[in-house]
């Protein structure tokens, strides 16, 4: 069997104003058009290969609700760190008694801020952006947004965690 | 985009006053490939090159997940089960490898039978050969890693062959252990042996190999050099040959993933060391004659007499195969080529015997 490749583009670029679809062309768009097929037949499962770990950070950020267990032992302005799914966040038992559940990664670029129970604030380490403690809002330095803010239902023996 | 890089315009100026463009298509031009009635094993060597290429692609995805040490069999269970395509991949990988072993293997008879092997292409087959012994160890070293009952053995065995040596055989057997059993430091060395040194070793050896081969060009097999100069036909490598040859890794890729899919590679239980030999063991199908031959002689010789026996054989054999260009010089029609036809027939024939005994036998 033997293939013949189209010798002269020139040629049959000519013929294809003349007749529309020639020999040529068709073979063309239908190389073509296997090339792209047997890329996505090769890249997808790769693609969800290297993505799974993505997909199950992701189900685990979908998360709701967190119970932290003997959370509600947390000492009078002290803060605890905790994982809401993926994200580091952060418990503060205020000195006036009150409970806040912030997200604790930075809106800057994203470190992971700290509780400085001295000056009742949250400060990053990072770029010196601080939040006030007990709403999340950014206060001062460069986080452009507040800290999300949690919902924090205390019983005894524990904390539960949820979205707003 | 292509198109604007045809000679003379521009574009392909630019690249060229700067990457020497046109030598690199007058030294692709210069080769071309013979038309005859054996052509169709010149295609063996490329098809060997894509199941390689496909392994070191496969084989860095799998690192992506792959934990060597205590976590190996978890790590390729994960991949297996827990991560999407995973058994895909894996599945890939080790169709891929026996494709790679069998393409090597019918390269490597086509080539002796066609005795391409002679003046001035010597060096061409003692690269190939390294590099088939590289693939073999390639096979022996990534098949612990999966760290499964059927791994662990087969590995236990393997070693037993450096054991034998004598004098330093044991060294070296426990060096590749990394202790007195296999266990986690066994499957740490392997890695770093089948994931970083081989594939240092065989990359070089392999542009040596393809180097040699584009040096020399392609080689006429006996029948066809007896035959007048015009009666020859040929058709240039590039594109010609490589566009047929690029239809052969298609093929290649639809039966690899063919195999892959209905297939699928399966994984045994995690290597217990107190846990008997599992029923029917035997190692895959490139290491079976030398295990069905290690198995023969010592029936009929048994203790260290027919192991060492069978071991001696095989080196001697494997020596002379090595050796055959120096043996078998030009003497197209001769009695010594006659002979070095009838050592390859003999070779392929206790290969592809001892092969189906040892599966008869299981």
């Amino acid at each position: 069997m033997s293939v013949e490749l189209p010798m002269n583009p020139a040629e049959s670029e000519d013929e294809n104003d003349e007749k529309g679809l020639t020999r040529g062309s068709f073979v063309k768009v239908a190389i073509g058009g296997m090339c792209v097929g047997y890329a996505g037949i090769i890249g997808y499962p790769i693609y969800r290969y290297l993505n799974s770990p993505v997909e199950k950070s992701a189900a685990m950020a979908a998360v709701s609700e967190v119970a932290l267990k003997d959370a509600d032992k947390l000492p009078l302005g002290t803060a605890m760190m905790f994982r809401f799914g993926p994200h580091p966040s952060m418990l503060i038992h205020h000195k006036d008694g009150s409970w806040v559940a912030l997200d604790a990664v930075c809106t800057h670029l994203a470190c992971t801020v700290q509780y400085h129970p001295e000056e009742d604030a949250i400060v990053c380490a990072c770029h010196g952006g601080r939040y006030d403690s007990k709403t999340g809002e950014n206060v001062s330095g460069p986080p452009p947004k507040p800290l999300t803010k949690f919902v924090a239902k205390v019983s005894p023996g524990s904390v539960v965690v949820t979205r707003a | 985009m292509v198109g604007n890089l045809k000679p003379g315009s521009k574009l392909y100026e630019w690249f060229n006053d700067r990457l020497g463009l046109d030598e690199l298509v007058a030294f692709a031009q210069h080769k071309t490939v013979p038309v005859h009635k054996h052509s169709a094993w010149y295609y063996w060597g490329g098809i060997s090159l894509f199941c390689f290429l496909v392994q070191l692609f496969t084989g860095v995805l799998l690192l992506i997940y792959y934990r060597p040490g205590p976590d190996a069999h978890e790590s390729v269970r994960q991949i297996t089960y827990d991560i999407h395509f995973g058994w895909l991949i894996r599945s890939v990988h080790n169709w891929s490898a026996n494709g790679f072993l069998l393409s090597v293997f019918v390269h490597m008879f086509s080539v002796y039978f066609m005795k391409s092997y002679q003046k001035p292409r010597e060096f061409g087959w003692w690269s190939g050969m390294a590099l088939l012994m590289l693939g073999l160890l390639f096979g022996f070293s990534g098949y612990l890693l999966p760290m499964d009952d059927l791994a662990f053995f087969a590995t236990k065995v393997g070693l037993e062959i450096p054991n034998s040596v004598p004098v330093v055989g044991p060294t070296i057997a426990s060096l590749f252990r990394g202790g007195s059993e296999v266990g986690e430091q066994t499957v740490q060395r392997f890695f770093a042996l089948h994931a970083v040194v081989l594939p240092l070793l065989y990359l070089p050896l392999l542009f040596v190999h393809l180097w040699l081969v584009q040096k020399h060009g392609m080689s006429l097999p006996p029948s066809e050099q007896e035959k007048p100069v015009a009666k020859l036909k040929t058709i240039p490598f590039f594109p010609n040959f490589l566009l047929k040859d690029l239809a052969m890794w298609l093929i290649a890729m639809n039966v690899i993933a063919l195999m892959a899919s209905l297939f699928p590679w399966q994984m045994g239980k995690a290597a217990d060391p107190l846990a008997p030999a599992p029923p029917g063991i035997h190692p895959e199908w490139y290491f079976m004659s030398p295990f069905q031959l290690l198995k023969i002689m010592g029936n009929l010789m048994p203790g260290a007499l027919g192991e060492g026996v069978g071991m001696g054989v095989f080196t001697l054999g494997l020596a002379l195969w090595c050796l055959i260009p120096l043996y078998d010089t030009k003497s197209a029609g001769g009695k010594r080529a006659r002979n070095a036809t009838y050592f390859g027939l003999l070779a392929l024939g206790l290969y592809i015997g001892t092969t189906i005994w040892g599966y008869v036998g299981l």
